[in-house]
Order: structure tokens, then C-alpha cells, then sequence
């Protein structure tokens, strides 16, 4: 059962897919739109984008270190350079350009991880982007999205290529629910308050979200009503939100697919100490590499699903 | 855009070989040899009539840029901009100092034309194609000079960056290895000996010259060569020395490198006294 099914959230397309249709869409507007990559396009979904517009697409090959500082360089310029690669080869394996290339020079580059997660399957954890918000939330002036839907991903698209500054956009590799039916109300740094709730607030992200959707459905039978926030944007992150959710609801879990440290995870306990300290609970993918597998099938043994969120709701509300 | 004659680019050079070793001096810090080792090659760049550029106007989309992925080498770059105007030499005197923008490795945030922000070797040349890119994206004719260190070519982000030159085929980007013999702990012969520059970027299809870098002459005639090659990218290997031309007193010293050395007020004065 995917994550959302419980609540009869259709199965949308990938948020990858998203991201391509909307690249593409967006280039013909802007000429200053430019993709630079590292051989997977087709996999990152930026192709579409460089086949309707070949001038302005550059493949340097399986070299993401000169892949990102090639894009400063255009940024500099004046382009807006869209570089796409799997999560964890271009946050994990060219980090220090982006940190000298992107971020230090707060150049107006655009960085896109796909296959983030543990979700891709049975490529395996070489492949699974599962430190990247970590790694990209460390930066300085660099605003980090992790958006939950295809919808959602179509919208942060088009505001992190709007935004003139250095932007991580994190999508995923599967199909997932559908959180957005008649399209996602997103502002960048804004919170989306998706579901109601006054005992508790789930804060999730990116696949999390349908997930943390099932666990509220499930948590009626408790009798605990709970909030369901999208913190779609990591960086700078809504702290009205946080804090209100904290004051109003006392108990917080946070759900990513992402390391335990260094994640949303992490920037929600800051903002909760910072405003409002209630009991808090994480689920996450934890202190530990994943393994291949069917993508459902990992989710389950790495305890991303509506139960455990469920779970560390109750224990969360249980110590107010 | 300047073009001395080559007796006022020595001159020039001299002026600037002043000014690395009075404000590494003055800050206490630095690496004035990795500059002095460069001097002709950002001389002849900033004056000899290779770059077109403006220091009222940095920004203007058609001048020629310079990066030094040698971030360390800043001195001589500082040196340079400022007798090319873009500061005064005295506000160069605050170098590394708490407050300065002259920081001890090029900050482009906050300095007018600094091109790109270096200081972690190996990312110079792969901005630098990106500014080449984007010119030829444009329709632009501005030219993009790359200077590296030969021990930073030790980084593997150089050589995608070179392959990557001749698969765009940049006419409009020259890169310049400063080729001074040593890096932080030694001869780079002996740390990691790349030393055969010319036939191995040569094999990537880039347009090649080995020079004596410390020869105005030479440095002059070869970037004019560069500048005529129109199909592919082109590459300086500015055989130098480091510290050049006061050498000797860094062996008296007893260290020949005196890498990410400043001089002592003495050893400043007995260079000033050898250069002038």
C-alpha cells in the first residue's frame, strides 16, 4: 500500500516528472534558462528540456564537480543555470563547489537532486540521496525545497527559478500520491497547513506528506485530531508556522526520508527550542545506509510509513 | 585597455612586484611567492593590451575576464587592479586585515572586478568555461583567462574542465598554468610530478605553448599566439620561478619555496632593494 492510499490519495506522477514538464515549459519563456548535466538527463528528467532547446543545454559528462563551477560560471553571466543530478552525486560529490562555485559567491544557480530518498529501489544506498538536506541546509543564503507532490514540484519550479539566488529543489525518483488535486497554493517559506488538528501537528515533507495524511486518518481512532503541515521549504523555513503548531497543538512529529540528522527533522526541533519547546517525536530514516529492494518494500523495513508516524504521534502526545 | 610598450610592462612589472611584497608584508601573512611568480603573466594581461576592460564599468558584459583559480596568488591580482584603477594602492594596504574586502583569497562579493571567488584549488578553469559558454551564447567576443598553479593541477576537476574545453571548442578561453616548481610542502616534481604540461593537454586537443613566464618578451609573444587560434581552447605553460626574482634571498633564507610565507620587514627591504 503506497503512502496516501489509506486515505484515497490517487498515485500521481514522480515529482522528477513534475519538474521536467515544468523546466521545459519554463524555457520557452526565458532564454536565460540553462541546463547543465552530468550525463542523466534522461534520468533527472531535464532531457525534455534539452532536446527542445539544444543551444542551451550542456552535457559535460560524468564530471559533477566541473558540471557545478561550469554553471557558476554561467550564473555569473547572467544565466540561470539548472544543474540536475541524482541527489547524492551532487550534493554528496560536488559539495565543495557548490559551497565555492554557488553558494559563497551566492551565485544564481539552480541545483536539483533526483532519486532522493530511499525510495529509488533496487539501485541501492550508493544511489539514495539520503544526506542531501543536510548537506544543503549547511550552506549559507541557499534555499532548500522539498516539495511532496507532482503539483507542489510544478510550483516550487517555477519559484525557485523566479528567486534570484542559489536554490536546492530535491525530487524523488516513483510515482507518489496525489496531496494537490487542484493544484498546490504554494509560496516559497510558507508553510501548507493541509489538514486540521489541535491535539498534535505532523510536520512532513516530500512522500512523508500523504504519509502523515494517513497517519492523522489513523490517529481518529484514538482520538487524537491532528495537524498536518507540508513544510515544502527547508530553507528559509516558516517559523510562524512551527510555532504556532507547537503552541496550539503541544506535540510535534516530524517525518522525511532523509538521515536523522541534519534534516527537517533537525530544523523543526531548532525553530520548536527557539519558540515553543513541546515533546517531539522523529521518523525518519535514521543513523544508518539502507539496502536495495523493491521501493514499498524499503520504506516499510525502514519504518517510513503512516503506522510509525502514527506511533510517534501517540508517544509525542502521550508526554505533553 | 592599456598596451605598453614591453620596456613600461617591465617597468609595470617591477611596480607590481613592489606592491605584493609591501602589503604581504604589512599583513603579516600571504603568498608573495606563489605572486611574484606570476607577475609578468598578470601584467602583460592587465597591460599589454590583452584585456579590454574598464574599472568605472566592471560589470560590462563585453570586457574580458580573468580568474585566478590560484586564489592564494591574490597579491599580485590586488597589485595589479589597483595600478589598472580599480582601487587606489593604498586601500590595497589593508590586506587580510578585519574589515577588508582585500581578503586573503578573492572574495567576488566584495570586490569590483574579481571575476570568481577562489581560493579551493581546481575550479578556476570550470567557471571559466562557463563565462566562455556564455559568451559564445551571446554572440559575444570577450576572451576568458584561467590562471592555475601547476601543483593544483594535482585536482581531477581540472582535467574535466579541460576535456570539457574542447568539446565546446573554446577559442575564447586560455588557461595559464604558473608553473613555478613548488607547492605547499615542497617541489612538485617530488609531491605529484604532472610536470609534462604541453603533451598532455596537447592529447585533449587544446592549443599549447611552454614559455619562460618570467620573460615579458615571451609571455607577450604568447598570449598574442593564443589570441590568433580560432578552433580550439588555448593553454599557457608559464615555466616560472617562485619568488622570482629574488630567489636568492629566499635560498639564503634557506627555503627556496617560502610558501604561504611573508617576508620580514628586513628580508622586504633587501627584495625592494634587488627588485628596484
Amino acid at each position: 500500500m503506497y503512502l496516501g492510499e489509506a486515505s484515497g490519495l490517487p498515485l500521481g506522477a514522480a515529482t522528477r516528472d513534475a519538474f521536467g514538464v515544468a523546466l521545459k515549459e519554463l524555457g520557452a519563456s526565458n532564454d536565460r534558462l540553462v541546463t547543465v548535466d552530468g550525463d542523466v538527463g534522461n534520468s533527472t528528467r531535464t532531457e525534455p528540456f534539452a532536446l527542445a532547446y539544444p543551444d542551451r543545454a550542456f552535457n559535460v559528462g560524468i564530471a559533477e564537480s566541473n558540471m557545478v563551477s561550469v554553471a557558476g560560471g554561467l550564473a555569473a553571466c547572467g544565466k540561470i543555470p539548472v544543474v540536475a543530478s541524482f541527489a547524492c552525486f551532487l550534493l554528496d560529490n560536488a559539495f565543495d563547489q557548490i559551497r565555492m562555485s554557488v553558494a559563497f559567491p551566492q551565485l544564481n544557480v539552480k541545483l536539483v537532486g533526483s532519486h532522493a530518498g530511499i525510495s529509488i529501489g533496487e539501485d541501492g544506498p550508493s544511489q539514495m540521496g539520503i544526506e542531501d538536506v543536510a548537506l544543503a541546509c549547511s550552506l549559507p543564503g541557499v534555499t532548500v525545497v522539498v516539495p511532496s507532490d507532482a503539483a507542489c514540484t510544478t510550483a516550487a519550479t517555477k519559484a525557485c527559478l523566479e528567486l534570484d539566488g542559489p536554490t536546492y529543489l530535491r525530487v524523488g525518483r516513483g510515482k507518489v500520491a496525489i496531496v494537490y488535486p487542484d493544484g498546490c497554493p504554494f509560496e516559497l517559506g510558507k508553510a501548507i497547513t493541509v489538514r486540521e488538528g489541535s491535539d498534535a501537528t505532523i510536520i512532513a515533507n516530500g512522500l512523508m506528506v500523504p504519509g502523515a495524511i494517513d497517519a492523522a486518518k489513523m490517529l481518529e481512532a484514538d482520538g487524537i485530531s491532528c495537524r498536518v503541515i507540508d513544510l515544502h521549504t527547508i530553507k528559509p523555513i516558516d517559523r510562524d508556522a512551527i510555532a504556532a503548531a507547537a503552541k496550539e497543538t503541544g506535540a510535534i512529529v516530524v517525518a522525511e526520508e532523509h538521515l536523522h540528522h541534519g534534516g527537517l527533522g533537525s530544523a523543526v526541533a531548532q525553530v520548536v527550542a527557539e519558540t515553543a519547546p513541546v515533546p517531539m517525536g522523529f521518523v525518519n530514516v535514521g543513523d544508518q545506509y539502507a539496502e536495495s529492494g523493491d521501493p514499498q518494500g524499503l520504506l516499510d523495513k525502514y519504518g517510513l510509513t503512516a503506522a510509525a508516524v502514527a506511533d510517534a504521534v501517540r508517544q509525542a502526545h502521550g508526554r505533553k | 585597455m592599456p598596451e605598453l610598450s614591453l620596456d613600461d610592462l617591465k617597468s609595470k612589472a617591477t611596480e607590481i612586484r613592489e606592491l605584493i611584497i609591501r602589503i604581504t608584508t604589512e599583513a603579516g601573512s600571504g603568498h608573495p611567492t606563489s605572486s611574484l611568480s606570476a607577475t609578468e603573466v598578470v601584467t602583460a594581461l592587465y597591460f599589454g593590451g590583452f584585456m579590454n576592460y574598464d574599472p568605472k564599468k566592471p560589470d560590462d558584459p563585453n570586457r574580458d575576464r580573468f580568474i585566478l583559480s590560484k586564489g592564494h596568488a591574490c597579491p599580485v591580482l590586488y597589485s595589479a587592479m589597483a595600478e589598472a584603477g580599480y582601487y587606489t594602492t593604498d586601500e590595497i594596504m589593508t590586506l587580510r586585515k578585519l574589515g577588508s574586502p582585500w581578503e586573503g583569497h578573492p572574495n567576488m562579493r566584495r570586490l569590483p572586478g574579481i571575476e570568481a571567488s577562489t581560493g579551493s584549488l581546481g575550479q578556476g578553469l570550470s567557471i571559466g568555461i562557463g563565462h566562455a559558454l556564455a559568451g559564445k551564447m551571446d554572440g559575444k567576443s570577450y576572451r576568458t583567462y584561467v590562471m592555475m598553479g601547476d601543483g593544483e593541477m594535482g585536482e581531477g576537476q581540472v582535467w574535466e574542465a579541460i576535456a570539457t574545453a574542447e568539446k565546446y571548442a573554446l577559442n575564447n578561453l586560455t588557461a595559464i598554468i604558473d608553473q613555478n616548481g613548488y607547492q605547499q610542502t615542497g617541489a612538485t616534481k617530488d609531491v605529484l610530478d604532472l610536470s609534462k604540461f604541453q603533451p598532455k593537454i596537447e592529447a585533449f586537443g587544446w592549443h599549447v605553448q611552454t614559455i619562460n613566464g618570467n620573460d615579458m618578451g615571451e609571455v607577450v609573444a604568447a598570449l598574442k599566439t593564443a589570441r590568433d587560434v580560432t578552433d580550439k581552447p588555448t593553454c599557457l605553460v608559464s615555466q616560472t620561478k617562485k619568488g622570482y626574482p629574488v630567489v636568492p634571498l629566499l635560498e639564503a633564507e634557506g627555503d627556496p619555496n617560502y610558501h604561504g610565507k611573508p617576508f620580514s620587514p628586513e628580508l622586504a627591504k633587501k627584495a625592494l632593494e634587488m627588485i628596484g
